[in-house]
């Protein structure tokens, strides 16, 4: 069984094109990117008020609280960037941002890992949902490297230890000659600009997914011990896709 | 109950089919933002965030000048962290392998490193001296390296013995003009300008601090003050935080290989981390498609806990 | 509650200080990461266990 069925998509607005007739495709690429848009995630699969009945579990939660949590991040971040790396050194305002920046780190953390260990358990992977669970698994070890950055540029002892320790390993295996830990200005412009850029543009795919595909049904329980036979349905065969 | 066949592609069935209920998804986001808004706030107000002062040069040469002279002769002579790190800094060495593969050299040399002369010739060619110092600088430039290691070298040897403190050390011609160079480097690290000539380099605007960190990493006392905060490799260093601060507990399963053999003892534990990592989170990643580790949510059946309210319904 | 934060180290749980670890053989963690890490776990099970609020529209 396959998505709900929807209405066709609606009729495009009268177009400037003259001769334009129902059923022919019109508006060129953007015509074509509207349409595909709109087939994936029409307005109501986007933003549902419905879910389905078994969706009954505070584990749930964690999805959106780890979304809320790197709201908070990034909000945190850009109050940081308004007065430049230093601020915080010598500001109790600044130091109070500093806090909250890395205490909704930590919660991002926590929310997440405890997200990540729910929908291993669901085997969320399942019904073509293999690449959300890639997505998902990308952003967190990309905020991984996002939160690494982020202390390479305190710049304080923490800083100067973390960095000269870490450059052992990245120069160990040749990262370390094209991504220099101990390069303050680089460190910086990959911790506020391209990470931030890179795992948010991969979480808003996540989400999206996650709106397309559904939430994944419940494991099918199996009335009998698993037989081989069995051993080709749904989990198994998902998977492959 | 599901429509599954071994040979359908997708065989999970419809989420709407099992019925469903009215749902508000941007309240919901709206409270957790709320929530996480609230707790975040508490967090930072309650415990706040730590701030330990970076050691500076100069701190490290008014606190420890025998340890600043020590490394400024390995640095001199070649024997330092960095001067005989290999790339990307120098030649000096070739870098690890993983396994046959030489990554960092293949790499190469981007951030080339003349120990000697980033951290001691050329910091003292640069400032104005005395005529005793100018003319220890161009006697020693002008040797050859023979006789710059034989000076060096002895050096080190009276060094050592006076337990790194240079005040003890009796002046002798067998060290030739190195003591006045190194003597003058330590009173130039301890008034800070050491601090800014490594890290302009000459220039003006800079923002890596390569040199400083090398050099300050190159000598002992960073790494005695990270031990004692616990940030040390063998001790776990890498999950924790300065003080009782809660630190990158995600880095846990990162920092556990330095602590068991063979990666605590090899020459190439770096690279051998890097590659089991990078091996396990290409793991994590294609969990769906590794066939025993997909299983594993079946047979540890959380599962049942969560959906318990769906499979009661189900029977009834 | 501003006020509270003037100056670092002066927040009412000051965390600055010689830190706690805890030693099990070859293993080492900091106090803090073994809450942090234990109230996950905690979080985790509640999540799991506690009741679900039956045909109200909360996910």
């Amino acid at each position: 069984m396959s998505e709900h069925v929807i209405a066709p998509p609606p009729t495009p607005e009268p177009s400037p094109v003259a001769g334009a007739t129902d059923g022919e495709l019109t508006g060129g690429w953007t015509g074509a990117v509207r349409r595909g848009a709109v087939r994936a995630l029409p307005p109501d699969k986007l933003l549902p008020d419905t879910q389905p009945k078994y969706v009954a579990s505070w584990i749930y939660v964690f999805g959106v609280l780890t979304l809320a949590a790197f709201l908070v991040v990034l909000g945190s971040g850009a109050v940081l960037a308004l007065k430049g790396p230093a601020w915080w050194h010598g500001s109790a305002v600044g130091h109070y941002f500093n806090s909250l920046h890395l205490w909704s780190v930590e919660l991002f953390m926590a929310f997440m890992v405890i997200h990540l260990w729910g929908k291993f358990f669901m085997a969320a992977w399942r019904g073509r949902r293999a690449l959300t669970w890639i997505t998902g698994a990308v952003s967190f070890l990309g905020s991984v490297g996002t939160a690494f950055t982020g202390y390479l540029v305190q710049q304080n002892f923490d800083s100067q230890w973390i960095s000269t320790q870490a450059k052992d390993g990245l120069n160990s295996v040749g990262i370390g000659a094209y991504f220099n830990v101990t390069d303050f200005g680089q460190m910086l412009m990959w911790h506020i600009v391209l990470l931030p850029a890179v795992v948010g543009l991969i979480v808003v795919l996540h989400i999206l997914m996650v709106r397309r595909r559904g939430v994944v049904p419940p494991i099918a329980l199996r009335s009998a011990p698993a037989e081989p036979a069995e051993r080709e349905t749904a989990t198994e065969e998902e998977a492959a896709r | 109950m599901t429509s599954h066949s071994p040979h359908a592609p997708h065989a999970e069935p419809d989420p709407y089919s099992f019925g469903s209920r009215p749902y508000d998804l941007v309240k919901e986001f709206t409270i957790a933002l709320v929530a996480v808004l609230a707790l975040t706030f508490a967090l930072a107000a309650v415990f706040s965030s730590p701030d330990e002062k970076p050691m500076t040069i100069a701190s490290w040469a008014k606190a420890d000048p025998g340890d600043f002279t020590a490394t400024a002769l390995a640095e001199l002579d070649g024997s330092s962290g960095t001067a005989s790190y290999g790339p990307p800094y120098n030649t000096a060495a070739d870098g690890q392998k993983l396994g046959p593969l030489a990554l960092a050299k293949a790499a190469g040399v981007t951030h080339p490193i003349d120990a000697a002369q980033a951290f001691v010739l050329g910091p003292l060619a640069a400032a104005p001296q005395d005529p005793a110092v100018t003319s220890a600088l161009s006697t020693y430039n002008a040797a050859s390296a023979d006789q710059q290691a034989k000076w060096t070298g002895a050096y080190s040897d009276a060094l050592t013995k006076a337990n790194d403190d240079p005040a003890k050390v009796t002046a002798s011609d067998a060290f030739g003009p190195v003591p006045v160079l190194l003597g003058q480097l330590l009173q130039q690290a301890q008034t800070g300008s050491l601090d800014g000539a490594l890290l302009s380099e000459g220039g003006f605007y800079q923002t890596d601090y390569t040199l400083p960190l090398l050099f300050l990493a190159d000598g002992s006392d960073l790494a005695a003050q990270a031990d004692a905060q616990h940030l040390s490799g063998d001790q776990w260093g890498m999950m924790n935080e300065t003080g009782n601060f809660p630190g990158q507990a995600w880095l846990w399963l990162y920092t556990f290989w330095y602590q068991i053999s063979p990666f605590n003892s090899s020459d190439n534990a770096d690279a051998l981390v890097w590659g089991t990592m990078a091996v396990l989170s290409l793991v994590f990643v294609f969990v769906p498609f590794i066939p025993g580790l997909r299983s594993i949510p079946r047979l540890v059946p959380v599962y049942r806990l969560i959906w318990r309210q769906h499979y009661r319904e189900l029977q009834q | 509650m501003l006020s509270k934060v003037s100056a670092a180290g002066a927040a009412p749980v000051d965390l600055n200080g010689p830190g706690h670890y805890v030693h099990w053989g070859v293993i080492q963690v900091s106090v803090a990461n073994l809450v942090v890490v234990g109230i996950m776990v905690a979080v985790f099970i509640l999540a799991l266990v506690l009741p679900f609020p039956k045909g109200r529209g909360r996910k």
